[in-house]
């Protein structure tokens, strides 16, 4: 039985075969609108998150699916104490698959070691979130083409953004790449992806000003600083407006740059930049169903014709 | 200078770092066990200047030579049996340990979770990172050693 812990779990083939099949699914929906008849996906998180739960819910009943499960830490049995472990030995009779958010890092890969049905990492704290990586590189794949020979920004807090650490996880496994760290001093890249980077003689660069190498890019990632990272509200006050992307900073850019976000987007990203044909970042959200979708097959061993 | 006898069954544990002895002492758990030991503090050594050394009289099946690779690789540990080294055992940085070390990570699972061993997976040999299974939170080894 196959899991989905960290998006380094799949090879980069099977990486492009669920691609394949995530674009299938975008051109030929009625074809997989009852893939999943009959099968139950039990959504267990532990803390809100309404569009990842919305996302994996929606590719379920796009599949003919149904859906099971609870949204918060208090309305299920974790109030009462149960374990993790617990937990998903009932839920594993109840369903046939498992998407779980947990605030602890770590919670979904003990549900695994335990569990009787596939489960999927939907977010373990600051840890992993390999769904939103899937979405990312599906997303750049479908509108770019291809995952490879890249200028990719990310910029803002990178220093806690699980995303930016994953995406960076997955597309060091590509042809040239070349990474642009734009953040504060704070809220800089951590060391130990920029060992990582240097090992494998992945060029990168850290700047301050998103200005001085928007010209550059093929890609830009934004990221929101989010406040429940920070110990302080001064320090995440005085942070937060930093790195804003406008229509000014956008005419630097080349004119087939991408622009992505994992969302939620609280003001990094000015709402004027949302008419801008580089703005990727709506789209992003549905190829994010799209992949859930071709994960749930995957995972289940669906395979249709 | 001080006279430590021989033992006749048993194993010694020599080229430890000076001022580890006792932290390798309770890692290995040689507090429970009722056998002689011998603690041999700061002892001259040609190689390393100072080193401790450990005699314990026991069982060789009871040392645990995962923790002892983990916590330092090169110590040499020699079997003995009738008074005489018979095996000297090579020590290797286990891929893996578990229930040593704690993940002090606040975030992480096995800080609530029930029963749940601590395991720590070996990231990087060169640099002998180890890596909580669950988190992936660093093992600083400095740490290791303050008892």
């Amino acid at each position: 039985m196959r899991h989905l812990m960290s998006p380094l779990d799949f090879t980069v083939k099977e990486l492009s075969d669920l691609f394949d099949l995530a674009e299938d699914i975008e051109h030929n929906p009625a074809k997989y609108s009852h893939a999943c008849a009959g099968k139950k996906l039990a959504t267990c998180f532990y803390e809100p998150s309404t569009r990842t739960r919305l996302s994996f819910e929606s590719a379920m009943l796009n599949l003919g699916g149904n859906v099971i499960g609870f949204s918060d830490a208090g309305s299920s049995s974790a109030a009462k104490g149960e374990s993790v472990s617990d937990t998903i030995r009932v839920i594993s009779c109840f369903a046939d698959i498992c998407a779980m958010r947990h605030p602890k890092e770590g919670a979904p890969m003990v549900a695994a070691e335990k569990s009787g049905i596939p489960v999927i990492n939907a977010g373990d704290g600051g840890h992993q979130h390999p769904t939103q990586t899937l979405t990312d590189l599906l997303t750049i794949r479908a509108l770019k083409g291809r995952l490879d020979n890249f200028t990719i920004g990310l910029c803002g807090d990178l220093k806690f953004g699980r995303t930016v650490h994953s995406l960076i996880h997955a597309l060091v496994r590509y042809e040239n790449i070349k990474f642009i760290f734009i953040s504060p001093e704070e809220l800089r890249i951590p060391d130990y992806i920029t060992d990582m980077l240097k090992q494998r003689s992945v060029p990168y660069e850290e700047v301050i000003r998103l200005e001085d190498t928007m010209a550059d890019l093929d890609l830009l990632y934004m990221t929101r600083v989010q406040k429940e990272r920070f110990f302080n509200e001064e320090d995440y006050v005085r942070l937060k407006d930093f790195y804003i992307l406008d229509k000014t900073k956008m005419k630097l850019a080349k004119e087939d740059m991408l622009v992505l976000h994992p969302l939620p987007r609280v003001n990094e990203i000015s709402v004027e930049v949302d008419d801008d044909e580089r703005a990727a970042y709506f789209k992003q959200v549905q190829y994010g169903v799209y992949v859930r979708m071709a994960l749930i097959l995957t995972l289940l061993g669906i395979h249709v014709d | 200078m001080l006279n430590v006898g021989k033992i006749e069954e048993g194993f010694v544990l020599d080229h430890i770092k000076a001022g580890q002895s006792l932290s390798i002492y309770h890692h290995l758990r040689l507090d429970k066990l009722d056998c002689t030991v011998a603690i041999i503090k700061n002892a001259r050594s040609g190689k390393m200047d100072k080193k401790d050394i450990l005699k314990v009289e026991c069982d060789i099946d009871m040392l645990n030579l995962d923790i002892l690779g983990f916590i330092d690789h090169n110590i040499t540990v020699n079997v003995i049996k009738d008074g005489m080294i018979v095996e000297k055992k090579d020590l290797v940085l286990p891929k893996q340990i578990r229930g040593v070390i704690k993940c002090k990570n606040p975030r992480c699972i096995t800080s609530i979770e029930q029963e749940l061993p601590h395991v720590f997976l070996l990231a990087d040999e060169k640099k002998e990172i180890y890596r909580c299974k669950y988190c992936d939170e660093k093992f600083d080894k400095i740490s290791f050693y303050k008892y």
